[in-house]
């Protein structure tokens, strides 16, 4: 298509006429009668999965569905941290090659998404929370991914604003810290595959809810849309939040419940958080916008929602985890808090697979850890729309594990997903 | 915040409750031997935007279990009873 590349000489081209003649970075396609692929969702997901299809596959005849706008949803909610600590075999692969190809994203997709490897400190607040971290940067360092683990001091020389005195609630004992991870701009994310899936032929088509799925016997051959039926040749749900609500509509049984996540952003500050701090001994994690605000999130509100926003009780819990890690930004005023619609698995892992039903593939179940996976993902997605057949990197994210006991239980929370 | 009228200590502040979970799903018998009623039970859920049937435990107040009826999307609470009738 008539992509234009980004470059320093564009800039100066258009510079010449007043920076007035910028093309838009993706066409307002209307829906053809059918497509070999439907991707439903227009967030991170399903915008990278179409690049992907196009990119890797050579599927170009693809369109995204997407009910409301681009980064619209959790993709421009989301506190952008990027990280590959995981302990358990299929996590651990899976988001360090999410990783590395965000360490290459900016120019595959010819668009800065500003991704700045900061560094992620997770701190330890017990000498036995100190030494299953060292177990986590065994499995990560065996796994090829960079990990260290700091003592006190070495914690205190990098971040010194944290709570080192005598009087902290649960002293800190030391961290792990890997250096490779760091933040995004999301909404960058969303422009930036949205624009290169364009160029590559992909009609992104916004407004346009799905409300039902064409079927032939079995098999799903289009879907029905607030803009009149689609074909297509498969169908693949990049949803999350609302997974459980189209599953529903092509009658999938799915073990997701619907949760909200806040966020929350401070008024902006002079430069003081340099990297992504995650608090040990309680569920915060902070880091700094380029425009200065501090931005941070917790725990999940803790019942069934599909209310984009969250109630006072987690903003109270949140600032007191924060003002017992950093007890300086006790005084630093909130400017905004909002919320996200998480699909929530019995085990906060990710369900990327091929359904039971012919014609329809599923990528769904993020939790709160989708932004990081974004690349990988779309990935992977692609492969198993493409081909029919799981990716390797997420062979251990079928929908079967729970029924075969395989599950893939990060925190060790049990099958409550309220409390993952 | 939810104010959950509890049928034995009237409105409160939902933060003296513990979530419970769904409670449209029913635990099968001990002595139920297929796995996938099990499977349905702990994994499976309706997780519907609108209407939903939740456990909710007064844990610093009576301490008794409710069955409450919530809406997902505005949270507007339809109505309360105890869990065990």
């Amino acid at each position: 298509m008539n992509m234009s590349r980004y470059s320093a000489f564009s800039i100066f081209r258009n510079g010449l006429s007043g920076q007035k003649n910028w093309q838009r970075a993706w066409r307002a396609a209307e829906p053809k009668p059918a497509y070999d692929v439907i991707v439903v969702g227009g967030g991170g997901h399903g915008l990278a999965t179409a690049f992907y299809l196009a990119e890797n596959h050579g599927i170009r005849n693809v369109a995204v569905l997407e009910k409301g706008y681009i980064g619209g949803g959790n993709v421009g909610r989301n506190t952008t941290v990027i990280r590959s600590n995981y302990l358990l075999d299929g996590n651990t692969q899976f988001y360090e090659f999410s990783v590395k190809l965000w360490e290459g994203l900016s120019q595959a997709l010819n668009f800065n998404v500003m991704f700045s490897q900061r560094g992620q400190i997770v701190t330890a607040h017990s000498a036995d929370q100190l030494d299953t971290f060292s177990h986590r940067a065994n499995v990560m360092r065996l796994n090829g991914i960079d990990a260290d683990i700091l003592d006190r001091d070495a914690v205190r020389r990098l971040v010194p604003y944290l709570d080192f005195s005598e009087t902290a609630r649960f002293p800190i004992h030391g961290a792990i810290l890997q250096g490779r991870a760091g933040t995004a701009r999301h909404d960058a994310v969303a422009w930036g595959y949205a624009r290169a899936a364009d160029g590559h032929g992909v009609d992104i088509i916004q407004n346009c809810e799905v409300t039902g799925f064409v079927r032939d016997g079995d098999r799903i051959v289009g879907v029905e849309t607030s803009k009149g039926r689609i074909g297509a040749g498969k169908v693949g749900l990049a949803v999350a939040g609302h997974t459980s609500v189209l599953g529903q509509k092509a009658g999938l049984e799915l073990p997701i419940e619907s949760h909200v996540l806040q966020a929350f952003v401070t008024e902006p500050l002079k430069p003081l958080v340099d990297h992504v701090v995650a608090y040990g001994a309680d569920h915060f994690y902070v880091s700094q916008s380029d425009k200065g605000g501090l931005v941070f999130g917790g725990n999940l509100d803790g019942y069934n929602s599909y209310a984009q926003r969250g109630n006072l009780g987690v903003v109270r819990e949140v600032a007191e985890a924060a003002i017992a890690l950093m007890p300086c930004i006790s005084r630093v005023r909130m400017l905004r808090h909002w919320g996200g619609v998480m699909d929530m698995t019995p085990d906060a892992s990710p369900i990327i697979c091929p359904t039971p039903i012919d014609g329809l593939y599923l990528n769904g179940g993020w939790c709160y850890g989708g932004f990081k996976a974004t690349p990988a993902s779309g990935w992977c997605f692609a492969h198993t729309l493409a081909t029919g057949k799981p990716h390797p990197l997420i062979a251990a994210y079928g929908l079967d594990r729970f029924r075969s006991g395989h599950t893939l239980d990060e925190a060790g929370a049990g099958p409550s997903a309220w409390l993952q | 915040m939810l104010r959950i009228e509890c049928p034995c200590c009237g409105p409160r502040d939902h933060d003296e409750f513990r979530y419970g979970g769904d409670a449209s799903v029913t635990r099968p018998g001990h002595d139920d031997p297929d796995p996938e009623t099990w499977y349905r039970y702990v994994y499976v859920r309706k997780n519907p935007p609108g209407p939903h049937s939740e456990f909710w435990q007064h844990v610093a107040g009576c301490r008794q279990w409710l069955v409450v009826n919530r809406d997902t999307r505005d949270h507007s609470i339809l109505s309360v009873g105890f869990a065990r009738t």
